[in-house]
């Protein structure tokens, strides 16, 4: 197989390029200096993206934790007299079939969703940083063959990974975490095992190496530390992510049971009203984009924050 | 479209900045080097296939309960203990009885054949089922992978490394498409374009105008992919010394994004699709479950909640197979775009 895994350079995302590429030429080589030289205090280097994601990722928190607190109305409340109601002043995203209010609903759902995302991705990162350690710290057979697995496991794409697994235990909230900690470990995998690579092949390492420390020392002071801190930028990231496959296993009936407010629930709830009710089906989903968005905006900052430090 | 956000960068690549090699690149190779490779590639892409057909096999096998309850509950919809007489002949049938390597050779020799086994749910051959709705997900598949390759190119010639706003504006729509989740593209497309404006039909929709949205559903997000993906490599490109004597030449602009730098930014593009083929095809089932349309999407949606496991393993199997062959296929478009690779190999 061709697409795989071979050295560092293969798990950086295409639009890292400016943060992690050696400059070719003068003008960038220049660039890149004047950008160093920045003003010493920090937050002023934070652009405004993070800034908004920030915010964002906040009123997400205070959502999960005391939804109460931005819910202008009881998310089960059912009002009869005002089914399929558009936005208004009253219901700020329009109500549901039975005139629940959207907005309240989808403040109320996020936590569930912040959950599945977060156990999603706790699942795949942790099942990455077993598989990656021990292919990039066991030796050459361990190595291939992780990588002969990895070859393998990325023949499945995500979303199907996730549905045969959905298939054999039937649909459920923690299937569904299960199903997308499955699906996308792989991907994780060879992030993981690229960054130990990189690594353990790296200066300080055979620095230490040539002082004759002991390779569990150099293993827990060196190679876990430098190759693990990027796992935050990582998990960040993927949150966002997990929760879009989940959100999308949902849309197609696979997730958390419709009378939940669930973002994936919502969705699936919507469908049946797509020509009436558009808001129903788009407003959730943009709750999807937004969280994603915000995950992915954060995870860069902070990886290239990290990338800062250890230089 | 969400795909794991670590795909993309290239092998060849690599082979391409680092080519220390000073033999022309037009110079003849050892065909016995290129016949090894070509085994190489197929051994390689054989156990892949191999692997990920025992591994279905293992999910069959080891699903929880009795397969033959389970799969007669699932029939007469009822849920209840049952008999071994009305066992019988289910086991008899699927062989669910036998030692588990007779199963497990009996389903390689029929992958040999070509039989994905039967499905649970309508008693039917898999491939019967597969191979009657697979034609709506091929055409659907391949015209958005078509729609994908034309807008990312063309918006890469024409917009990288452009006054700044340009390429700021054009590489961040860019990274929003390629973050925009396939189901909510789609239902934003329908609404508009079907529901609003009406240029479009609804439901199902056969005949090419049918088409357009869904290709559109998953093309949208490939082509971001694309071009974030080929946008970093072009502007890399762009500050190569040749492209500096390809313009002292007196080539035009246009000309020298053409013909010297888009081919090197082809080859991480090249890579991207063989790896999105396969995530294009699990894309088809929401595209076709938004807008209603046949294909393998209904089959699999419907075998999830039937517990349908061979059918949902056939198509597993099927995209694996698919995903091979596209990757195979890439490795030789390498060779053909980039000449250096027959060397470096």
């Amino acid at each position: 197989m061709t697409t795989t895994l071979n050295g560092p350079a293969d798990q950086r995302s295409p639009t890292q390029h400016s943060t992690t590429q050696k400059p070719t030429t003068v003008a960038s080589q220049l660039y890149s200096s004047l950008q160093s030289r920045r003003p010493k205090s920090r937050l002023r280097q934070v652009p405004l993206t993070v800034w908004i994601a920030a915010v964002f990722a906040l009123v997400l928190l205070i959502a999960s934790l005391a939804p109460s607190l931005l819910a202008t109305h009881d998310p089960r409340a059912i009002r009869l007299e005002a089914p399929l109601a558009s936005p208004n002043w009253e219901h700020w995203f329009g109500t549901d079939q039975s005139g629940r209010d959207l907005y309240s609903r989808m403040v109320h759902g996020a936590g569930q969703s912040l959950l599945i995302g977060l156990g999603a991705t706790g699942i795949g990162v942790g099942l990455a940083v077993i598989f990656g350690a021990w292919a990039g710290l066991g030796g050459r057979w361990a190595d291939a063959f992780i990588g002969r697995g990895l070859d393998v496991f990325f023949a499945f794409p995500t979303l199907l990974l996730a549905m045969v697994f959905i298939t054999v235990y039937g649909p459920s909230a923690p299937t569904l975490i299960l199903a997308v900690g499955l699906g996308t470990a792989p991907g994780y995998t060879r992030m993981v095992r690229g960054q130990i690579l990189a690594v353990r092949h790296s200066g300080y390492v055979q620095a230490a190496e040539a002082l004759g420390h002991s390779p569990w020392r150099i293993l827990n002071r060196h190679i876990l530390p430098n190759a693990l801190r990027p796992l935050l930028a990582i998990l960040t990231l993927g949150i966002g992510q997990s929760i879009v496959w989940a959100s999308g296993l949902a849309f197609l009936g696979f997730g958390v049971a419709p009378p939940s407010p669930e973002w994936g629930a919502l969705l699936e709830a919507g469908r049946p009203y797509i020509t009436e009710a558009w808001w129903l089906e788009i407003l959730p989903g943009l709750a999807v984009l937004a969280t994603a968005l915000t995950a992915t905006i954060l995870g860069k900052h902070l990886e290239s924050a990290l990338e800062g430090s250890q230089t | 479209m969400t795909v794991p956000p670590l795909s993309a960068t290239t092998e060849p690549y690599q082979a391409t900045t680092a080519d220390p090699t000073p033999v022309s690149p037009r110079q003849r190779t050892d065909p016995r080097l290129v016949v090894s490779l070509i085994l190489r590639k197929l051994g390689g892409a054989a156990f892949v296939v191999w692997a990920a057909a025992s591994l279905t096999f293992l999910m069959q096998a080891l699903l929880p309960g009795d397969r033959a309850t389970m799969l007669l509950n699932q029939q007469t919809g009822q849920v209840q203990e049952r008999s071994a007489e009305e066992l019988a002949p289910i086991n008899e049938m699927f062989g669910f009885t036998d030692p588990l390597l007779v199963q497990y050779l009996s389903f390689l020799g029929g992958l040999l054949r070509g039989d994905l086994g039967v499905s649970y749910q309508l008693l039917q051959p898999v491939t019967t089922v597969i191979g009657d709705q697979i034609a709506p997900t091929v055409i659907l598949t391949f015209s958005s992978l078509v729609v994908a390759w034309v807008i990312a190119l063309v918006l890469l010639v024409l917009t990288a490394r452009r006054v700044g706003w340009v390429s700021r504006l054009f590489s961040g729509l860019e990274a929003a498409a390629a973050a925009l989740p396939q189901y909510w593209l789609g239902i934003i497309l329908l609404v508009v374009f079907a529901l609003g404006l009406g240029l479009f039909p609804v439901v199902g929709g056969e005949g090419p105008l049918g088409l357009v949205l869904p290709a559109l559903t998953l093309g949208l997000p490939l082509a971001g992919f694309l071009g974030q993906t080929m946008r970093a490599e072009f502007e890399r490109t762009l500050d190569e010394p040749f492209v500096l004597t390809a313009r002292a030449r007196g080539m035009s602009d246009t000309g020298v994004r053409i013909r010297h730098v888009l081919r090197h930014a082809l080859l991480p593009g090249l890579t991207l699709t063989g790896w999105a083929i396969g995530s294009l095809f699990s894309g088809a089932v929401i595209a076709e479950n938004v807008f209603s349309r046949p294909g393998l999407g209904g089959v699999l949606v419907d075998a999830v909640n039937g517990r349908d496991l061979p059918v949902v393993c056939g198509v597993v199997m099927l995209v694996a197979l698919i995903y091979v062959i596209a990757n195979l296929v890439v490795d030789t478009a390498y060779v053909l775009v980039d000449p250096r690779l027959k060397l470096t190999h």
